[in-house]
Order: C-alpha cells, then structure tokens, then sequence
C-alpha cells in the first residue's frame, strides 16, 4: 500500500470518528510551524532614511524552521506511517515557499491567511497557530525553530505550547521517539541535558540538528501534486480581540557604524603588518 | 492582561547569577526613574542565603521560592512560582535573563499572563508616558528595533552583558517567603552533562582573532592561536566554520555569541550582517581579506586587503617584535 493511499483512509478515521480509532491506527502526525521569513540576506537599505526597503523583498522559509521540516521528513523515515504537514500563517501567498517544504518531503501543508488583520505580533501568531493546530485535530509533535531569521524573537513556540497546555522542550539539537516519548537533547550556555516528556509535546530545534536536504528535480514534481489547504481567520473562529499586538514597534532602523575605515597598504607584507601592529598598539588593544 | 495603571515595581528575574545582577543594576535605573520598588526573585534550593547579595546589587525585596523540587531549572515548575507571583502583586516590567531557558521562560510567562513579550532587548529605557521601551536586533541585524508596549506586565528578555553589573552598595532588604504550591513538571530530566566548549568564555576575551571561509584547512587554525596568542586572545569563528564544516563548536554572531572586545581580527571573514551584528560592541575592529569588495571593510577600523595566510603571520612577528 503506497503512503497515499494509507494517508487517505487515515484522515477519513479523524472525520468519522475522532480520538479513538487513532489510538488503534499507529499513525503518528507531525505538524511542522513554518515561517515565510524576510531574505534578510538581501535587504536593502534606504542610506537617507536608514529605513529598510521591505517591500518586494524576497521571502523563504525561515532556516531554522527548515530544520525542523527536515527532522520530521527524518522521523518519517525512521519509523512507519508518519504524516508530517507544515502549518504557516502569512498575509500573503506563501504558495511559491510551501512548494519548497512539500518538495523537501512534507505530506501537505496548511495556510492560514491573516491578511485582513495588521501587525500580528508573537501572541497573536501563536494564538492562530495553536488554534490551527487544534483544526488539524490529533498531533504527536509540533516542531518550530527556536527562533526566525528576520524577526529572531524565539517566542512563538513557547507560546504555542503554553496555549495548548503542551510539554515544551526548547533548542534541542538531537530527538528520538520511542513509543509514546520524545528524548531530547538540549544544549544550554554550559551544559547539555537530556530531557524526555510524553507526546504530544512541542520541541524548539537549533541549526545544529541536521542538513536540510535539496529536492531533486524528481520531488519538486511529486510536490506540484501535493495538497495545500487555506483557512481565513474566520475558518478557526478566531477572536479578534485576541489579536489586538501587546508591543508596538516604534522605528526600526539600520544601524550606525562608525569605523575608522582606515586601508592599510604597502609594499610588501612586513610593511604593511608593521603598520597594522603600530596601529593597534597606539590604539591600546594589544598587550596588557 | 492589565491596561490599567495598577501594575507597580519592576522585577528582575535569572537562573543565571551574573545576568540577575547586571539586569538589578540597569533595574534600580529605572525603578528610580520611575520612583517605584526593584524586586529580584530566587528560585532554588538552599538558596535563601543569596538574597542579600541581590539587596547589595538593588534589590528592595528577595522573593525566595525554595525547596529540594526546585533545585534545577525546570519550566513548568519554576513558571508556575513567577505565575502565580505575579498575578498576586501584579508588576509592571518584569526582566527575565535571556538565556535558553529564560527566554522560554518569559515567552510562556507572558502567554499565561496575556501580555506582550520583548525579547533580547540591548538597551532600556523608559518613555514619556512611562511606558518601557527595548530595543533590539532584528533582521537578521539590518535594523535595531525600537519596541514599547501596549500592555502589563510589561515583560522583556535581556541578553548576558547588555548591562554593566553594578557596584555592590552596602543596603539592605526585605525577604519575603514564597509558600511554594507548584505543578507537576511535564518533562523529566535523563541526563544533564557539562558541555565541552573551549576552555574560556568567548564573551570575556579582551581580543579575539576570528576567521571565516576563508581559512582553508582546520589544521590552519594554528596561525590563529599563534597571533592570538600574542594579543592575549581568544580564537572564534563565522557560524559555516562550526555549523556546516564543524570546525569549530562555537561561533560568534547574531545566533552565537555576542562579543565585545578591546580588538577584533576578522581574517578571511566576508562579514555577513548576522556576523556583524555579533560584533558590533567591539572597541578595535580589524579586517584582513583578500576580497577587496569584502563587506567586513564597511564595518572595519583596519582594512588590510589581503591572504590571511601572509597577513596574519606577519602581523605576529610584527607585534612580537614591537610589544617585546
């Protein structure tokens, strides 16, 4: 029987009759939070205004979340019938970034437009993101990042989790599923610690845990036939009050950086590292 | 969630020691400001005894939850005493450290007490209305945000040394008891381990020599402890030399460590704006690299544009020689 077909009958056992039967079935579902995060590899700046350009500016899926679709994609691998989806709020169409993660190898991806509502802050994405993941229905794991590339806060997870009453393991850079538990090693500032809870549980993962894969050209077509499923606000029945922004972002500007900028030059290699080492002697930041 | 103007005192709270008391001094800042009460919180095991050193460093009251469950960090149990904390004196800033588990801390703090969280805020301020103001690095450090906030508690992560820790003053507090009523944890600890990272802390290096791609081979490392060595450094490197090639196991930048040293040598570093936002607080920044387009020139005191391989040995022999 293909994973299709499998996937299929599954999701017509949640419809008819939720909870129950899924105990009997040993499928496990991952639900993956993706992020269409802001290139900020390719930001510009308006040199007057120091105002970034933000308009136009490329977005994909933010890395660290990459890593947790790939974990999933790997937990599949390893064990039988897992179904892994992404689940990404955005005001835009994100399909373009979602053809990516299907490609990597998730099962089927959901959307959930914001678009009518501005400034969606930490609290109300995880708000939306939870109440998702509820309309999903029955979950083993929901992995996110442990934080975004452009907006880095590192919250919403943890807000997630908090919201729907799961355990939470933070930046774990290695997992294992046994059973109904989830291991998982965390790296702190000085120590490792190895910590294990019961599923569903909500994990955070660093870089370090894996090597997204690169789609071949073969995934990339399965993809295009891959399900991409669209709810408004209004499909999660989502309180608007809920989603008034608790913090307001006054200005965000490009830094300033005041260098020397001094070039050193030469004719030869000793003339110049001389030069240097008598620059930064003369500044006091070397010796002691 | 609170509009209202009943939200009183700041509260400064770290499993970490140290960044408990560099938020206590920028805390006892505000709190004078603001003319209002800085309370620290402990939460441990036979930590009782730690509560006067947080009043030297600020605090005008210790609340100390202490018993043997606490004795490690564990977030359903130590969010439970801040909740409830906090729901009973009903704060107006709370200050958690912004460490791996401070951060989840606060973000699941502010959930439960729906209220807006700032994460990673470098600087604190308080604005005209009295509302408090972080800012912070965002886009991946294209932009330095400034945030305020539109509810209470007003909660904001700090990161380790944003702040100077202050004096110790010769001042006294009050303690106050917590009766300590907890949930049960929901993760259970396997194994805890020390992690293996190089022998000092990045973060207290006076002069780090740094390199990025670069460097050709790992055992090439070497030219670096030399010249490192000569300026009493410390040798790091850009996040593909750790994460992709795994060179190294730490790097510095916005997702490693934020350094600020007296002399940053960046060699064979193109100076990505991640990597720059992590060194930004440096005082001397020197770049040597053999693309002259290299962006790390921008943001550079010193430019040498050439080989790492040429450059760096010989900036060792010259500052052996000149500082002999």
């Amino acid at each position: 029987m293909s994973r299709q077909t499998f996937y299929i009958l599954t999701v017509t056992f949640y419809s008819s009759n939720q909870g129950n039967l899924f105990e009997l079935s040993d499928l496990k579902r991952i639900i993956v939070c993706l992020k269409q995060a802001v290139d900020v590899t390719q930001l510009k700046v308006d040199v007057a205004t120091r105002q970034l350009i933000t308009t136009g500016a490329p977005k994909k899926i933010s890395d660290f979340d990459k890593n947790a679709l790939e974990e999933a994609i790997r937990i599949r691998e390893k064990l039988a019938d897992v179904e892994v989806v992404t689940l990404t709020m955005s005001s835009e169409d994100p399909k373009t970034v979602l053809r990516e993660a299907l490609a990597m190898g998730a099962d089927k991806a959901y959307v959930v437009n914001n678009a009518e509502v501005e400034n969606t802050d930490t609290s109300g994405t995880a708000y939306v993101l939870a109440e998702a993941a509820r309309k999903i229905g029955q979950f083993d794991l929901i992995l996110c990042g442990e934080t975004s590339l452009d907006s880095f806060s590192g919250l919403v997870g943890s807000r997630i989790a908090e919201l729907l009453k799961l355990p939470q393991i933070t930046s774990v850079r290695k997992l294992s599923i046994e059973g109904d538990n989830v291991t998982a090693e965390r790296a702190l500032e000085d120590e490792s610690e190895t910590v294990k809870t019961k599923m569903p549980a909500l994990l955070t993962v660093t870089r370090e845990i894996n090597q997204p894969r690169i789609p071949s050209l073969m995934m990339i077509m399965k993809a295009s036939k891959k399900e991409i499923v669209t709810w408004t606000l209004a499909d999660l029945q989502i309180q608007r009050e809920k989603l008034a922004p608790k913090i307001e972002v006054i200005e965000a500007l490009a830094p300033k950086m005041e260098r020397k900028k001094v070039k050193i030059t030469g004719e030869t290699v000793q003339e110049v590292a001389e030069k240097l080492a008598k620059a930064l002697i003369q500044e006091g930041v070397v010796g002691r | 969630m609170s509009l209202l103007n009943e939200n009183k005192g700041i509260w400064v709270y770290s499993e970490s020691r140290d960044l408990a008391l560099e938020m206590l001094g920028k805390g006892r800042e505000l709190a004078d400001q603001m003319k209002t009460q800085l309370n620290a919180i402990i939460i441990g095991h036979d930590v009782q005894g730690e509560a006067s050193e947080l009043m030297k460093y600020g605090a005008d009251k210790v609340y100390v939850a202490d018993d043997p469950l606490m004795a490690r960090f564990q977030s359903d149990v130590y969010l439970s005493v801040l909740y409830n904390l906090a729901i009973n004196h009903k704060p107006n800033i709370i200050l958690v450290g912004s460490t791996k588990n401070g951060k989840p801390l606060a973000a699941r703090l502010a959930t439960r007490l729906e209220t807006g969280c700032v994460p990673d805020c470098n600087r604190l301020s308080v604005d005209e209305n009295g509302r408090l103001v972080g800012e912070r690095i965002t886009y991946g450090g294209n932009a330095i945000a400034r945030v305020a906030f539109i509810t209470k508690p007003q909660i904001a992560t700090v990161p380790a040394r944003a702040f100077e820790k202050p004096e110790p003053q010769s001042r006294q507090g009050q303690l106050v008891k917590l009766e300590v009523k907890t949930e049960t944890p929901k993760t259970e600890l396997v194994e805890a381990k020390p992690l293996q990272t190089s022998s000092a802390r990045i973060e207290e290096a006076e002069a780090i020599v740094s390199c990025g791609r670069g460097l050709a081979r790992k055992e090439d490392k070497a030219l670096l402890d030399e010249l490192a060595s000569i300026v009493h450094g410390q040798v790091s490197c850009s996040r593909p030399l750790a994460e992709d090639r795994k060179w190294f196991t730490e790097w510095v930048g916005l997702s490693g460590h934020k350094v600020k040293p007296k002399l940053y040598i960046a060699c064979g570093l193109s100076g990505v704006i991640q990597h720059v936002a992590g060194i930004r607080d440096s005082k001397v920044i020197v770049a040597i690299n053999k693309d002259p387009e290299a962006p790390i020139f921008e943001i550079a005191d010193y430019g040498v544009v050439g080989d790492l391989y040429e450059i760096v040995p010989a900036l060792k022999d010259a500052l052996e020689k000149m500082m002999r």
